[in-house]
């Protein structure tokens, strides 16, 4: 059972280069199982998506780019604002030509730049639009939608779209287009999920970004612990290393006896940086540790998912959907 | 300056191929040329350093490394440096944001370390305030788009690193204060934003749509062109009329201002080219920080910018250079194998070393991907420290990493 049962709308956020893009594509994994549609969206003009996935480029246009147990689809889109823009126009209001007049003169670049509001709602318009489209028959089109969204340093100001054009918009259609975006943002229907790594910047952004989503009445989902690290060492060989008392000689017969004593160094030398490394090891294993007691004094459902060492690939991204869905998230 | 227009990703690369090679680019080995960093901070011709790489890899750590180092070895030395970590913050005495420098208390040495954090509205207001009569500065300060533009982060940080960094130069021409400026950059996602936002925004402050707001305000119909009507109308029909008036009134009032940013934006971009300035280019040894590190290297090459060299920050270290992965998995497994739990400390140790030497591997071969496409740019590796670096202690030991190559 998901912990996010009438969740249907997944923002994933998170310090740059903590694992967004990795975490939103395992959640909309997760959530195709079963034969569910999900739709991935990025907004950045990064091509994460196909990076991670390793296809095309994506264009503005939803693509199939995976299955999931049980029939399920991951469909994957490349929102940009430009095209969002003339969408809009031309579905609204038939602007098929001076659409591209905008476009022509970089109205939109220009309207865009210097009111990045103004952008941000476009970009969000079109994930709204997904979220609430629906089939013939009356059922939405896509059973989640799940966002990779802009880092914690902008997620706020992206989410909270009302503000932003507030301050340029008062009336208006876009205005209208905000509140009514802002109305399924802060609904129960909506989780902003944080990704971490166990470090010290994105565990204070990610504190820092709960509080800024809580004062905007954003619904804050869960804390995506990712690339935790583990340990081959017994608790206690652990407190022996951390405490120093650890004897490298103590060490030299087990190396002979694994056939370490062949080298060109020295096994007391080989013992003694054994125990360095692993000093180390230790040490960095407390600041994780230390770090996870911070994120699990935020209070929020906490999701871990490991290190991968060879790197990530469709087969990877499987094993951290597991992850998701033996834990709860998906 | 149009051909300094962002690109689309996959053209960076092919262009980079046409700059022209530098250092001791005949050698065939993929060892890369070592960097030597005191050579740099020691030489008095060096006069700018600017710290660039993608997010999240060590900018504002490198920068603040490389200033209290050359502080320390003499220099007089101010370090701009851009959202720092608090703790870091603290610990060069930043707590106070007044977008000025201040000295670093616990530098040794001869030399002098100032430190200041970017204030990005601060600084945009005071360039408003400096071109501006106080009236139109405060119609122009006041103004929905002029707010939304200086506190957005989509470029704005960028311009304005590049606009204090030309204030500290000119600072240090007049009052000769310092002799080396440092400078961070934004935590922006790709290295080249540095380079690309402040044009782009330039290019939009007095670029052809602004022109064409411009023209009924100013009245020669000649410029109403037949799209503008179409144009105007779209506006209007998505933002609403008020909101179209409103970028109207902004434009007009920032009418006097735009030629100055061009020609600001211009006058940083050829300090940015002049000999005295290096840049640093800053990766972490992962795939995606090295091809931003790809693309900025040649982009440095295309625009005639000097690049110092490259620091890989973050590298695992080795830590038993004898045992590779494989035979500390395998000795491992025998150990038990054979003893059982008698020698499981020994067995635990060498797993560790295992999983070490296997990241460090991958590194490695990361790392010679890099140099086997720029075999000619000078590279220096830090290792990753246990914790983060957050004082001065640290930012010494960063230094001394930098320095031992
Ligand atoms: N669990 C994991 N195990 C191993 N590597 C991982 C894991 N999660 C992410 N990575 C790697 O970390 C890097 C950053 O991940 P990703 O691109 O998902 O982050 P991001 O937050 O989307 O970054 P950005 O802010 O640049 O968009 C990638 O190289 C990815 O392969
Ligand atoms: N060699 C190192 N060993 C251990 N930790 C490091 C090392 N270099 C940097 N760090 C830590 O990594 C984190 C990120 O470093 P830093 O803030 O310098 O990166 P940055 O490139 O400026 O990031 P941003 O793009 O967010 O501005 C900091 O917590 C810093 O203390
Ligand atoms: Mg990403
Ligand atoms: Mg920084």
């Amino acid at each position: 059972m998901s912990d996010w049962p009438r969740v249907r709308l997944h923002v994933v956020t998170g310090k740059g280069g903590t694992g967004k893009t990795t975490v939103a594509a395992a959640l909309a994994l997760g959530l195709a199982r079963g034969g569910r549609q999900v739709l991935l969206c990025e907004v950045e003009g990064r091509q994460g998506i196909a990076r991670l996935f390793d296809v095309e480029p994506l264009p503005y246009e939803e693509r199939l780019l995976a299955v999931a147990p049980g029939g399920g689809e991951v469909r994957a889109l490349a929102i940009d604002a430009e095209a969002a823009l003339l969408e809009y126009l031309d579905m609204y209001y038939r602007l098929g030509r001076a659409g591209r007049a905008l476009d022509r003169f970089g109205v939109i670049d220009f309207a865009t730049t210097i009111a990045p509001g103004v952008r941000d709602v476009l970009l969000s318009g079109k994930v709204f639009e997904a979220y609430r489209r629906r089939a013939r028959d009356g059922h939405p089109v896509y059973d989640h939608v799940v966002l990779d969204a802009p880092p914690t340093g902008r997620i706020p100001r992206f989410l909270n779209v009302n503000a932003e054009v507030a301050g340029i918009a008062k009336v208006g259609p876009i205005r209208k287009q905000a509140d009514s975006i802002m109305q399924v943002l802060q609904s129960r229907g909506t989780a902003v999920h944080l990704v971490t790594l166990l470090e010290d910047m994105p565990v204070q952004e990610t504190a820092d970004a709960i509080g800024e989503l809580t004062a905007a009445e954003l619904p804050v989902g869960g804390v995506v612990v990712n690339q935790a690290r583990s340990t081959p060492l017994t608790a206690t060989t652990r407190k022996a290393v951390a405490a120093g008392t650890m004897n490298a000689d103590e060490l030299v017969p087990a190396l002979e006896q694994a056939g370490l004593d062949r080298l060109d160094t020295s096994t007391s030398t080989v013992a003694q940086q054994l125990l360095s490394g692993a000093t180390d090891h230790v040490h960095r294993l407390d600041l994780e540790e230390r770090l996870m007691d911070e994120v699990d004094g935020l209070e929020r459902p906490v999701y871990r998912l490991p290190q991968l060492g060879e790197g990530i690939d469709l087969a990877a991204l499987y094993e951290l959907a597991d992850a998701l869905c033996e834990q709860g998230m998906a | 300056m149009n051909a300094r227009r962002r690109e689309p990703a996959g053209q960076r690369r092919s262009r980079g191929h046409s700059s022209p090679p530098r250092g001791s680019a005949s050698t065939r080995s993929t060892a890369p040329v070592p960097f030597d960093v005191d050579q740099l901070i020691d030489d008095p011709g060096t006069r700018i350093i600017v710290c660039c790489g993608s997010g999240g890899v060590g900018k504002t750590t490198t920068a603040a490394a490389l200033g209290l180092r050359a502080a320390e070895r003499g220099r007089s030395v101010v370090v701009l440096t851009i959202d720092p970590a608090r703790r870091l913050a603290q610990a060069l005495g930043l707590d106070e944001l007044d977008n000025i420098p201040r000295p670093v208390a616990g530098s040794d040495g001869a030399g002098r370390l100032d430190a200041m954090m970017l204030d990005m509205k601060r600084t945009f207001d005071e360039v408003v305030e400096g071109h501006a009569n106080p009236v139109k500065a405060q119609q122009i300060l006041e103004n929905p788009f002029y707010v939304a533009l200086s506190s957005s982060f989509a470029g704005t940080q960028e311009y304005m690193a590049m606009e204090k960094l030309g204030q500290l130069h000119a600072q240090t021409e007049a009052e000769a204060s310092w002799d080396l400026i440092i400078v961070d950059t934004p935590p922006s996602r790709s290295a080249l934003d540095f380079l690309d936002a402040p044009e782009h925004l330039a290019s939009l402050l007095d670029g052809r749509f602004v022109r064409m707001l411009l023209a009924p305000a100013r009245g020669p119909a000649r410029l109403l062109s037949v799209g503008l009507g179409v144009v105007t109308s779209a506006l209007n029909k998505v933002l609403g009329a008020q909101v179209l008036t409103d970028m109207q009134t902004f434009i007009a009032a920032c009418d006097t201002l735009f030629g100055g940013f061009r020609q600001r934006a211009e006058a940083t971009y050829a300090l940015l080219q002049a000999s005295g300035t290096a840049f640093v280019v800053v990766a972490t040894p992962e795939p995606d920080a090295l091809r931003e590190a790809t693309y900025f290297v040649e982009r440095l090459g295309s625009e005639h910018m000097p690049l110092a060299g490259l620091v890989v920050n973050r590298v695992q270290a080795e830590a038993v250079p004898a045992v590779s992965a494989s035979a500390a998995e395998r000795a491992a497994q025998q150990l038990v194998d054979q003893t059982g739990e008698q020698h499981e400390v020994a067995a635990g140790l060498l797993l560790i070393q295992a999983e070490r030497a296997r990241q460090r591997q991958r590194q490695d071969r990361l790392r010679k991907g890099f140099a086997g496409a720029h075999p000619e740019v000078p590279t220096v590796g830090v290792v990753a420290l246990a914790g983060d670096v957050h004082d001065l202690d640290g930012l010494r030991q960063v230094g001394d990493l930098l320095a031992a190559g």
